[in-house]
């Protein structure tokens, strides 16, 4: 058998799996064992790989992904705490031939942003929101979240969430889902290379969606916080699966075909 | 064929009417007395029909204010109106837009606060207009009209000085000339923005990110504090910038007066009626509007005060810009405030009499 050279394999035609294009060098501000970096990655590629990057505008929140900009190599606009869909709303009205997502944490999107993600799912705009939910407020230091769950410590629970005195957790994939204005509700998670392949078939099925004029997908993706949770990446990611996953199941809630 | 056109018209729905000639492409808004008629005129136009325009109730103001950043990123000509507890919700989203440098136009018809307060004309929002009125170190362009006409006339006016200078605009405006109805004279329709147009003129908007260019990021968030200090260098400068070009006023009877009243919109008009009852009993009074908040005219309030023996500012509310005006005069002259609250809007007399007690007998 021959030997394969270098060259020869970093030739185009032998290369099987690249960084896509639309991620930037700049280092990400992330920490690691984070699932944000996968979860942006698979975004990126789903844009290139439906060669709609030149016709795409990203939606940045504010929360640990506040600089998503720095990474994504696509035009976009940094959002107020709990705004994006607003934003996304406008863009999409006004540029019907662009597309457009918002990617949001669930404190954006579940607490201070409740009422524009509720109407922007109720009016059907035809946007895609990916929702990061890693039950905990990371950028400013760890508090407590609207998902946090049942019993889970916080810097502002640090007794653990106790649900008389500080509420429910908040299922707001499933609340979404009740609205005639989306079309397709999902919920995924970045842990593990098979759930990276679906959540990526999902986030390209939402896009897919919006080139076909359907309405709003909602792709929530459970992911970890090892900083926050005060765990080693692999601790979190466990504690995902034996506690995140039974409150928040993954899987499609809601799938219209029309 | 002539393109203008005479109508009878609401304030509100003139400047609704004047913002599709405009070549607007979206308005956001949620309803609020006393300028619902705003977007009740523009759902009943049907702009998307006539220019392509898109219309939308937000579900907040807060949203309302957001679809305008979206939009506004985009380089699109996009516009929200409110009333004052709405302008409050609002606030947020200007100063990101502000923040942005991103072009806009807002009305407020101030109604009097502070709280639910009244639905009556107020113009007790002159500091939240002309001071920022978010959060941060920015100005708003403030134009202040005081006829159906110049609500007409200033939206037009309004998205182009919001795109020269990339800064949100606010038409300062109340109930009185949002629903007073007045002959106006509407401009002929200008043409919406092309895509070629906005990426050519605008190139900072998030069109897509083409291969021939980097990436467009709107955003307002600079962590390096240094950063951020030249941000805030760069947006004094362009203040200082607008105060230079964009100062407009208006004089009415001053040559030889010796007395001066200083006011804007709704509280401009009864003034100019005070000035005919003053000078019917022989006092030689003159009026100075300001037709523009931010930039304020001192500089012709400053040359009035160095000929008069004194100046009134007549306002409705307990007295905001007459800060302004004592800005501009110093001690040079005497300078009162005379104003109604909570709805209430001053008779001419009343404002003659003002001045016979704060400064002619005083």
């Amino acid at each position: 058998m021959d030997t394969i050279s270098k060259e020869d394999i970093r030739k185009p035609e032998n290369i099987v799996y690249k960084r896509t294009e639309l991620l930037t060098d700049k280092v990400m501000s992330y920490c690691p064992g984070c699932g944000h970096g996968t979860a942006h990655r698979i975004i990126m590629e789903v844009l290139e790989e439906m060669g709609i990057q030149d016709k795409t505008i990203g939606i940045a929140p504010v929360g640990c992904s506040v600089l998503a900009y720095e990474f994504m190599n696509i035009d976009m606009q940094q959002a107020a705490h709990g705004r994006a869909p607003a934003l996304a709303t406008a863009v999409k009205r006004l540029n019907p031939d662009k597309f457009v997502f918002t990617y949001q944490g669930d404190g954006d999107l579940a607490a201070i942003g409740t009422a524009e993600t509720i109407h922007a799912c109720n009016r059907g705009e035809n946007i895609v929101i990916i929702f990061i939910n890693n039950g905990i407020y990371g950028m400013t230091g760890g508090q407590m979240a609207p998902t946090t769950l049942e019993g889970m410590k916080s810097s502002t629970s640090p007794y653990g969430r106790d649900i008389k005195s500080m509420g429910n957790p908040i299922k707001m994939t499933e609340l979404v889902a009740q609205l005639p204005g989306t079309i397709y509700v999902t919920r995924q998670a970045v842990h593990t290379p098979a759930n990276v392949r679906k959540a990526k078939k999902a986030v390209r099925k939402a896009f897919e969606n919006q080139k076909l004029n359907k309405g709003l997908s909602f792709v929530e993706i459970v992911s970890n916080c090892n900083s926050g949770w005060k765990m080693t990446p692999n601790q979190a990611n466990q504690w995902m699966v034996d506690n995140m996953f039974p409150f928040y199941p993954l899987g499609d809630i809601k799938v219209n075909e029309d | 064929m002539s393109m203008k056109e005479l109508r009878l018209m609401k304030g509100n729905e003139a400047f609704a009417e004047a913002a599709i000639r405009a070549g607007a492409d979206g308005y956001f808004g949620y309803p609020i007395t006393p300028q619902s008629e705003v977007m009740e005129y523009l759902m009943a136009e049907k702009p998307h029909e006539r220019t392509g325009m898109i219309v939308l109730q937000a579900e907040s103001e807060v949203a309302a204010i957001n679809m305008v950043y979206g939009g506004a990123s985009c380089g699109k000509r996009v516009m929200t109106s409110s009333s004052s507890p709405g302008m409050s919700l609002k606030q947020e989203g200007i100063s990101y837009i502000a923040g942005a440098e991103l072009p806009c136009v807002i009305l407020n018809a101030v109604r009097g606060g502070p709280g639910l307060g009244t639905i009556q004309p107020s113009q007790s929002d002159y500091f939240q207009s002309t001071k920022g009125g978010g959060h941060g170190d920015y100005r708003l362009i403030v134009l202040a009209p005081s006829s159906v006409q110049e609500m007409a006339d200033f939206a037009p006016l309004a998205f182009d000085l919001a795109f020269k200078y990339r800064n949100p605009v606010l038409i300062l405006s109340d109930g009185a000339i949002g629903q007073m109805m007045e002959k106006v004279e509407l401009q002929e329709q200008r043409p919406r923005f092309t895509e070629e147009e906005i990426r050519k003129n605008t190139p900072w908007a998030t069109m897509g990110k083409t291969p021939d260019r980097e990436r467009n990021i709107i955003t307002s968030l600079n962590l390096d504090s240094h950063v951020q200090e030249e941000h805030n260098i760069h947006l004094q400068a362009k203040y200082r910038e607008i105060e230079k070009n964009e100062t407009r006023w208006e004089t009415i009877q001053c040559d030889d007066a010796e007395y001066i009243l200083v006011a804007y919109g709704t509280s401009a008009r009864l003034s100019q009626k005070a000035v005919d009852i003053a000078r019917a009993k022989g006092i030689k009074l003159g009026l100075l509007r300001p037709i523009t908040l931010f930039p304020f005219p001192t500089q012709p309030i400053a040359e009035l005060a160095n000929r008069v023996k004194g100046i009134l500012s007549v306002e409705m509310s307990a007295g905001q810009m007459v800060e302004d005006v004592r800005l501009a005069v110093g001690d040079k002259v005497k300078v009162a405030h005379f104003g109604r609250m909570g709805g209430i809007i001053p008779s001419p007399p009343e404002i003659v009499e003002a001045l016979e007690s704060k400064l002619i007998g005083g």
